[in-house]
């Protein structure tokens, strides 16, 4: 039997993961004050902002993927901007790829947090205000620690989201070896490339990262749930 | 007490099929209770002293600081007003320990004595033993004590407390009033205390306030106002006096404690209360009849000499609501109508008021 992690599965592997965990970092950054907002405000922009944020979860990932290639592309308004910047076309590198998932797993990471964010009520900042905490402060100090076990769900599900992706990731990455080949693409190109065995060890080993992935996520759940309201 | 001492709370606020519409000046001392029927806009009113809510055309100050001024726009926020909060659950930060969370008030407020206001506190409530424990492992009683002493430590110049024993069980209650009753009388922060309960109200409050589906019904000291006979301020089950008085002698034989208070003596059940301790005595009016010459051969052993301040219409048309003086303190008593005409009873005669029944509380 070959041995499965040649370099070009190594390759593959390493950069699912660094693109899952850029994609991670950059959502909790950018979902949290989002969730924040949408959890707060009375704006009546909130609904058409919820509806927007959630549309890559109904989306086809091909058509999203299709529509940030165009965005992109060299005569895309994003590879417009991204030129005259000096950053050239972001479309088949990892940056483009990482745009992508961060727009496609955007509802993983808002979900959980929005949720948590709601389910504490307005009380704990309340309390927070008679106790001299302005809002900001009693934003990192109050709600964020509330919503913990929110994050952490976000997070998970990001994480392993990004990892599963496949539509998005063919579409405006390209399947370049090195630069931008996950492993959903790889086993994907093994399969094509008749090289059944390869690709048993590559998706077995997907199945046991989704399923540790959803059982440290239940449990995370399960403990937090213990926690009295 | 002067204008400028004072809270002065002027506001209008629309409600769900009401406005809550008040201007009263407060004395900035010992509890007021702000006492009302749920809905009649007692919980609004302190949310907009705090800040939490906005009345338009407020208008909140505390002595000479305003906190809220709708004609100079004036809205100070929340987190900017030297006041605390005790909500009516048990509003404990979760994440944070009960030591974390008595201090969290007091490292923003910056006060000198900072760490000597914290362990009074903490003494006062007597939660010393619990200062390591989780949030979530305290009972119901020790959660609001936890609550109680967190708002404290900020040592604000007014204490807002939003019924605060009315998610607790009766025995839980009971837990927590004497620590409430030790605050007023050991602390100089004056309280506003939202309650519909007639027994905090009696043992607690020196002022009231009675708000009725958003108007102000009644405002003045506690003892003054319950001692209206027109349109008399119902607290529980029926009208009643408070009285203030000293514990001056105990009856072993009989278990009977002596009350004295001004203007005259009771004898109570005696409940254990020490010599010279100052007590509060509730005598309702259903409790209290009239005689036009002390009684000979009767159980009721209270009796005290009184003159007729005003004799009312009550509620129901058989029955008069009479109020007699007894030197400085008033009696309200319930009797019919047909006694009022039978014993000739007029504003200004001298009668016997018989109390059957008082109640001391704390």
């Amino acid at each position: 039997m070959n041995f499965p992690l040649n370099q070009e599965v190594w390759d593959a592997v390493c950069l699912t993961l660094e693109l899952a965990a850029s994609v991670t970092v950059i959502l909790l950054a950018l979902a949290t004050p989002l969730a924040w907002w949408l959890s707060q405000t009375r704006s009546p922009w909130r609904v058409p902002v919820a509806a927007l944020a959630t549309l890559p979860l109904v989306l086809p990932p091909s058509v999203l993927g299709f529509y940030l290639l165009v965005a992109m592309g060299p005569h895309g308004p994003l590879g417009q901007l991204t030129q005259a910047l000096g950053w050239g076309v972001l479309s088949f590198t990892f940056t483009g790829l990482l745009i992508g998932s961060v727009i496609f797993s955007l509802p993983f990471a808002l979900q959980p947090i929005q949720n948590a964010f709601e389910a504490m009520g307005t009380r704990p900042m309340e309390v927070a205000f008679t106790l001299r905490a302005t809002p900001m402060d009693a934003f990192f100090t109050v709600a964020l620690p509330l919503a913990r076990p929110g994050l952490l769900t976000a997070s998970i599900l990001t994480f392993s989201h990004t990892v599963g992706e496949f539509g998005v990731v063919l579409m405006l990455g390209g399947n370049i070896p090195g630069k931008t080949r996950v492993v959903s693409t790889q086993i994907y190109g093994q399969v094509e490339a008749m090289q059944y065995t390869q690709a048993h060890w590559l998706a077995g080993g997907m199945l046991l990262f989704s399923f540790a992935t959803l059982l440290a996520l239940f449990m995370v759940r399960k403990r937090t749930g213990q926690v009295p309201p | 007490m002067t204008d400028t001492d004072g809270l002065r709370i002027a506001l209008r606020l629309a409600r769900d099929g009401f406005a809550l519409q008040v201007d009263v000046v407060l004395p900035a001392t010992g509890i007021t209770a702000v006492f009302g029927a749920s809905g009649s806009g007692k919980t609004s009113l302190l949310r907009c002293v705090a800040g939490l809510e906005r009345a338009s055309n407020g208008l909140i100050s505390l002595g000479k600081v305003p906190w809220q001024d709708a004609s100079r726009s004036i809205f100070v926020p929340p987190w900017e007003r030297d006041l605390a909060y005790v909500f009516q659950e048990a509003s404990l930060f979760e994440h944070l320990n009960v030591q974390d969370n008595i201090a969290f008030g007091l490292k923003r407020v910056k006060k000198p004595r900072a760490s000597a206001a914290l362990s009074q506190a903490v003494e006062l409530l007597g939660i010393g033993h619990l200062m390591q424990r989780e949030v979530g492992s305290l009972s119901g009683g020790e959660r609001q004590r936890v609550a109680i002493a967190r708002a404290l430590a900020t040592q604000p110049r007014l204490l807002l407390l939003d019924e605060p024993l009315s998610a607790l069980d009766l025995a839980r209650r009971q837990e927590i009033l004497p620590w409430l009753e030790k605050m007023r009388d050991e602390l100089r922060v004056p309280m506003l205390y939202v309650t519909h309960s007639a027994d905090e109200l009696a043992r607690l409050a020196d002022h009231l306030v009675v708000l009725e589906r958003g108007a102000l019904k009644a405002c003045g000291a506690a003892q003054d106002v319950l001692a209206r006979v027109q349109s008399p301020v119902i607290v529980g089950e029926d009208a009643g006096v408070l009285l203030r008085g000293t514990v001056v002698q105990r009856d072993a034989l009989w278990h009977l404690a002596k009350i004295e208070f001004p203007g005259g003596f009771l004898w109570v059940r005696d409940s254990g209360t020490a010599l010279g301790q100052q007590v509060r005595l509730r005598v309702l009016a259903r409790d209290v009849s009239i005689a036009t010459n002390e009684a000979q051969g009767t159980s009721v052993q209270n009796h005290l000499p009184g003159q007729i301040e005003a004799i009312v219409e009550d509620t129901h048309p058989s029955q008069a609501l009479v109020r007699v003086r007894c030197g400085a303190s008033v009696f309200l008593a319930r009797i019919t109508q047909r006694a009022v005409s039978l014993l000739r009873l007029s504003e200004g005669a001298v009668v016997w008021v018989q109390v059957k029944s008082v109640a001391l509380i704390g």
